[in-house]
């Protein structure tokens, strides 16, 4: 009953969530074809407004731009004129996707044996590596491990292609220059949920019982140690899902991440509340289903 | 296993869980692949994602590349000089006065689609970029044309009364309202490109989306996906296919340099050209390589100043800041790309004109100046600031002014970044003491730097008026005689940059690319940075036999 | 009720100490983690160095110099960036700036977070619904058009005030001002769904149960039962703030809408560092110099914390 609640509660949210976006890019300075080069006279930059009815008050344009929504058509692009924000959004997204997935599987992957293993052996030499790797990750951006992976695997050794997209050979280097990151912050909330649960009374009892430490902390440990690290994994999903800025412009890829941005600084209004509304769209659901994840992994969270 | 905690179980089962998520995170990639296509004859870094490629929208340098490759106008551009060859038309005839041309259309055009190509394409795309609905941002190069402004402005409704008209299917022929030595290049450039009437008419904005599209010039569009790639094809319809390099090519958008760099370095593209793909931080040993060519280039990086604000409205104060700039430092320490240190807009090397030289570098000259407008030894001077739209370079550069204002005037000037848009509207709202700025020409004639500061250009943005310079500069292009032309535009350009100092120049841009020699052929140095695809082509291996 | 963590001592400690004040005892138990000592001693010589070596230093972080992309050496030993600038001193003034920008986005997120992800969580149902949404309302709306219209649209105002009132000086912290209140406002939202989540589960656990049932005020149970039983997520959570915020400033620089050259953060060296590595030439040092002082930082911030969560628990110490 109460996701349902939740589900119902969606469009509204993302109806008052387009009208802010919406709002909020036109008070911008600047507009959609403020360029280096003006042309010879303004009345071409008032006919060029009036052709995408910017010259209209705020709230006609809103209005218009509802009456597309409702039938699935978010408006042209102001900056690729000869696209629209659906056919933007058709291209990148299964890109970004893609991408966000597989870093999604490579952050949680590392991350959470790591973040267990620094736990369950707190104190051990080895758990300095770890924890050491775990603030590399979250100190030393993208920025730099992207070029330093493709000067040595790309460049120096040859075994994967400096930039582009066309292979699966091409995910790679994006994909753990993307969830290097992602997987040092898994890491770290890992620890911490395990050692949260370590010391407690259960955990005791159930070594006590003659299961191994392993299958101690598996069975009765993990489900309640890996909550923080679920709370954090739905705005993450939604984040790595939209792409990233950083990772699609240092190899070149063709993701949702860089129309975010572009979008935002090219003042392109229909494509960045486009873009925001999509992005809104998988970050509630996400979000939704981390709460459902809570309550089926620890009984004792109750919404009502 | 020492590094497991207990090693007495099994692999516990949240760990095979994981390792199957890890598993998945190498396989998904294989799921979300494209199958590659084979691989282009030619790959080419072509800088920003093209806004478009329509010829009356475009507005940037890689979006043109990709235009012209697509599209031809009367005239196009020559590969080895970037000047005007026959395109479209075989020849043309000018009258006496200058104001009239003629030009014979090849018989044998025909669209990549198989129709015709006829004079009445040619008015129609010319008069569909002055259609005041269509608001092309370039419409002001055409603006030569008799009533082409007035009908591009809705004074005029009917399109016949502009002066460009098709007697019979092969002629076209144009009014001018002045001599304009420029308006052959005119007609080779983006806004006079010949496009397919009914294309445009049925599709609307989304005419570029139709395959096959009816193109006119060499190449056709196969594919176009945003940030991924432009894939082009040879068409074998194109009067002159025979002489086209390429049978496809592949044009891959970008703005990030180093993996443009590396692209090339790993031979996954062939031809580096743009100057934004180009490392600035390398290019000092860049320049050593025998792949890397660089020229000038007709762009001009410039200083305004906001004629409207004190201090700024003394002409002293300007003089005085323009005249510490050391130029030969800027290009030397900063940009190092081959540019020229220029008092002058102008580019050298536009034919028929010598520009004059602006202001000079003369720190004691300047501090007497600043003297004289009463701020001795920089005392009393209020803080002004400097903006730029935030790149490193620009950056640099403003950090290497501010530096010498202080050494040598002791002023404190104040930089100020912005973010692209916003430095836009605050240059064109006055609103700033100093700003970077840079202008590309559109064509090889001074008129392109000149006529943007007479006072009722949307582009001046620095609040100068001068009624002598608007009249300096109506003289000269009403002149029909290229001394007399030169002599004025040079007294204008002298009044702009020294007797007035509204803008002060810096240097002249330089052009660059990277190809390897051996690997490709066709692409030549000229001033337009103009390297027509059509007779790019692959060094071909020498004869085994 | 299976679960009764969270509230009972688990290990002995290995010293009573009867006569010792709480804060003594954790003091003694934190000086007796060697590494959590050792770090703090690192971090307080570094924060000597950054605060204090201004004044001792005669290198300016804006001289330009001829000696261009240099390696370190005596007379720079940090080497110098591409306008010949002293790296070390461009790291240290830097880190200042970064330091300001973390502590900032930290101190938002620990203060807004925590409080909004508590309450909600605590009082659940229709309250944790509508305070929940906001955020997501919040982090679904771009923050970089939200910077840009902040810094745009306020700073022109704000300068003018400034200005006028105190001083032309004043006018040159507007903008960092405003890039603190950017930060801030959306360095909150992630802290605040990650307290509300531990909340959600901790809030029916049987000793919270219990001291409701003993009349406890929901401040009370909120401050003195909940919050502390999640101090290490809050601690940990923050230390991974610090440095997201540190490099978010410098791509807002990047953007034009962090702090103005020539004034340089960590996160922006870095940042300028980085477009150095590429196959021909690397300058090695303007990346590795900054982006290593901001590991060794980090690093010691969060033995620390590790330390002081260690010593300030209230079930005592955990040995794995």
């Amino acid at each position: 009953m109460y996701f349902v609640k939740r589900l119902i509660a969606l469009p509204p949210l993302l109806l008052l969530i387009s009208l802010l976006a919406f709002m909020l890019v036109r008070v911008a300075p600047g507009g959609p074809f403020d360029r280096e080069r003006k042309p010879a006279t303004p009345e071409i930059e008032r006919a060029l407004r009036a052709k995408y009815h910017l010259d209209e008050s705020v709230w006609k344009q809103y209005l218009r731009y509802l009456g597309g929504l409702v039938q699935g058509d978010l408006g042209p692009s102001l900056k690729q004129r000869n696209h629209s924000v659906n056919d933007i959004i058709a291209q990148a997204l299964p890109v970004s996707a893609t991408l966000g997935l597989a870093s999604f599987c490579f952050a949680v992957g590392v991350g959470v044996p790591l973040g267990f293993y620094t736990a369950v052996r707190r104190g051990h030499w080895t758990e300095m590596i770890g924890t050491f790797y775990t603030l590399l990750a979250v100190c030393v951006p993208a920025l730099v491990v992207g070029p330093l992976l493709v000067i040595v695997f790309a460049v120096k050794l040859g075994w994967f292609p400096v930039a582009l997209w066309t292979s699966p050979l091409h995910m790679v280097l994006p994909v753990i220059t993307l969830g290097f990151y992602f997987s040092g912050k898994i890491a770290r909330l890992m620890r911490e949920g395990m050692l949260n649960v370590l010391p407690a009374e259960f955990m005791v009892t159930a070594r006590a019982k003659g299961l191994s430490d392993f299958k101690a902390w598996w069975r009765h440990g993990f489900r309640l140690a890996i909550l923080p690290v679920v709370s954090y994994a739905g705005p993450m999903l939604a984040d790595l899902l939209t792409g990233s800025f950083v990772v699609e412009a240092l190899f070149q890829i063709p993701g949702i991440g860089s129309f975010i941005v572009n979008s935002a600084l090219n003042r392109d209004y229909p494509l960045i509340t486009g873009l925001v509304l999509l992005y809104a769209f998988l970050l509630i659901v996400l979000n939704l289903i981390v709460d459902a994840l809570y309550a089926w992994l620890d009984p004792r969270v109750r919404y009502e | 296993m020492w590094f497991l905690p207990n090693a007495s179980g099994n692999l516990p089962g949240a760990f095979r869980v994981l390792l199957a998520a890890c598993l998945t995170a190498l396989l998904l990639p294989a799921l979300g692949c494209r199958p590659a296509a084979p691989r282009a004859d030619l790959t080419i870094a072509n800088g920003a994602e093209p806004e478009s490629l329509d010829p009356a929208m475009l507005t940037g340098q890689p979006d043109g590349r990709v235009a012209f490759a697509m599209f031809e106008g009367l005239t196009r551009f020559n590969a080895v000089t970037g000047a005007a060859e026959p395109g479209l038309a075989c020849a043309w005839d000018i009258s006496s006065n200058l104001l009239t041309y003629t030009f014979h259309l090849r018989t044998n055009l025909v669209w990549s689609t198989g129709e015709p190509l006829r004079a009445d394409d040619v008015v129609y795309s010319w008069i569909r970029i002055l259609t005041p609905e269509v608001a092309s941002d370039y419409s002001g190069n055409l603006y030569y044309i008799r009533n082409a402004e007035a009908f591009n402005l809705g004074k005029i409704k009917d399109p016949a009364q502009v002066g460009v008209h098709a007697p019979d299917p092969f002629t076209v022929v144009v009014e001018l309202t002045n001599p304009t030595p420029f308006f052959l290049e005119l007609c080779a450039f983006h806004p006079q490109l010949v496009v397919q009437r009914q294309v445009v008419e049925k599709y609307g904005d989304r005419w570029l989306k139709v395959r096959p599209l009816p193109v006119s010039g060499a190449f056709e569009l196969v594919e176009w996906r945003l940030e991924d790639r432009i894939r082009l094809r040879r068409n074998p319809r194109y009067w002159d296919a025979a002489n086209t390099g390429a049978e496809t090519v592949d044009i891959l958008p970008g703005n990030n340099a180093t993996a443009a760099l590396n692209l090339f370095l790993t031979k996954q593209v062939d031809i580096i050209w743009d100057k934004n793909l180009i490392p600035s931080d390398l290019i000092d040993v860049l320049r050593l390589r025998p792949d890397f060519h660089f020229f000038d280039f007709l762009a001009s990086y410039f200083i305004r100043h906001n004629v409207t604000r004190k201090p700024l409205n003394d002409v002293r104060v300007r003089q005085a800041l323009s005249m510490v700039i050391d130029r030969q430092r800027l290009v030397t320490r900063v940009t190092k790309g081959g540019e020229s240190p220029s008092s002058h807009i102008t580019p050298i090397g536009i034919p028929n004109y010598t520009p004059p030289e602006g202001t000079p570098y003369d720190p004691p000259g300047a501090r007497k100046l600043l003297a004289e407008a009463g701020f001795p030894n920089g005392s009393g001077f209020p803080r002004i600031s400097y903006l730029f739209n935030s790149t490193r370079e620009h950056e640099r550069i403003g950090v290497e002014m501010q530096a010498m204002w202080k050494q040598e005037l002791n002023i404190d000037v104040e930089l100020r970044s912005m973010e692209w848009k916003t430095y836009l509207r605050a240059q064109s709202d006055l609103d700033y003491d100093l700003s970077r700025s840079a202008w590309v020409g559109d064509y090889t004639d001074p008129n392109t730097f000149l006529d943007m500061f007479m006072s009722d250009n949307p582009n001046n943005r620095c609040g100068w008026r001068n009624p002598e310079y608007d009249a300096l500069m109506r003289k000269a292009n009403g002149s029909a005689d290229s001394a007399v032309r030169e002599r004025l535009l040079q007294q204008a350009e002298t009044l702009l940059i020294k007797t007035d100092n509204a803008i002060t120049p810096l240097f002249i841009m330089a052009g660059f690319n990277m190809f390897d020699t051996n690997n490709v052929e066709g692409i030549y140095n000229n001033l337009r940075d103009m390297h027509p695809l059509r007779t790019v082509r692959k060094v071909r291996p020498p004869r085994k036999d | 009720m299976p679960y009764t963590h969270g509230s009972i001592r688990v290990c002995v400690m290995s010293k009573p100490a009867e006569h010792q004040s709480p804060g003594a005892r954790a003091w003694s138990r934190f000086r007796a983690n060697r590494p959590a000592y050792a770090c703090l001693w690192v971090l307080v010589i570094l924060l000597g160095v950054i605060l204090l070596l201004p004044f001792i230093s005669s290198q300016s972080p804006t001289r330009l110099t001829d000696s261009l992309s240099q390696g370190p050496s005596s007379s720079h030993w940090f080497g110098t960036d591409t306008l010949g600038r002293d790296l070390l001193s461009r790291v240290v003034y830097g880190s200042r700036i970064s330091l300001l920008v973390g502590m900032v986005g930290a101190g938002v997120s620990l203060v807004i977070g925590v409080l909004w992800g508590a309450i909600a969580g605590y009082l659940g149902g229709k309250w944790d619904n509508v305070m929940m949404r906001v955020v997501d309302v919040l982090y679904s709306l771009p923050s970089i058009v939200f910077v840009i219209v902040l810094i745009t649209t306020l700073e022109g105002m704000a300068k003018e005030f400034l200005t006028k009132t105190i001083s032309p000086d004043a006018a040159g912290l507007v903008r960092m001002l405003f890039l603190f209140v950017g930060l801030g406002a959306v360095s909150w939202l992630t802290m605040a769904r990650i307290v509300r989540g531990e909340v959600l589960a901790l809030r029916s656990r049987s000793f919270v149960e219990a001291s409701r049932l003993l009349g406890a005020g929901h401040a009370r149970i909120l401050f003195h039962h909940i919050l502390p039983n999640i101090a290490g997520v809050v601690v940990v959570y923050l230390m991974l703030t610090i440095p997201a915020v540190i490099l978010y400033e410098s791509f807002l620089s990047y953007l034009g809408l962090g702090i103005q050259p020539p004034q340089a953060s960590l996160g922006s060296l870095i940042a300028e560092g980085a477009s150095q590595i590429n196959p021909i030439r690397i300058y090695w040092w303007m990346v590795l110099f900054p982006a290593s002082l901001l590991v060794v930082l980090l690093l010691a911030l969060n033995f620390i914390g590790d330390g002081l969560r260690d010593a300030l628990d209230p079930r005592g110490s955990r040995e794995g």
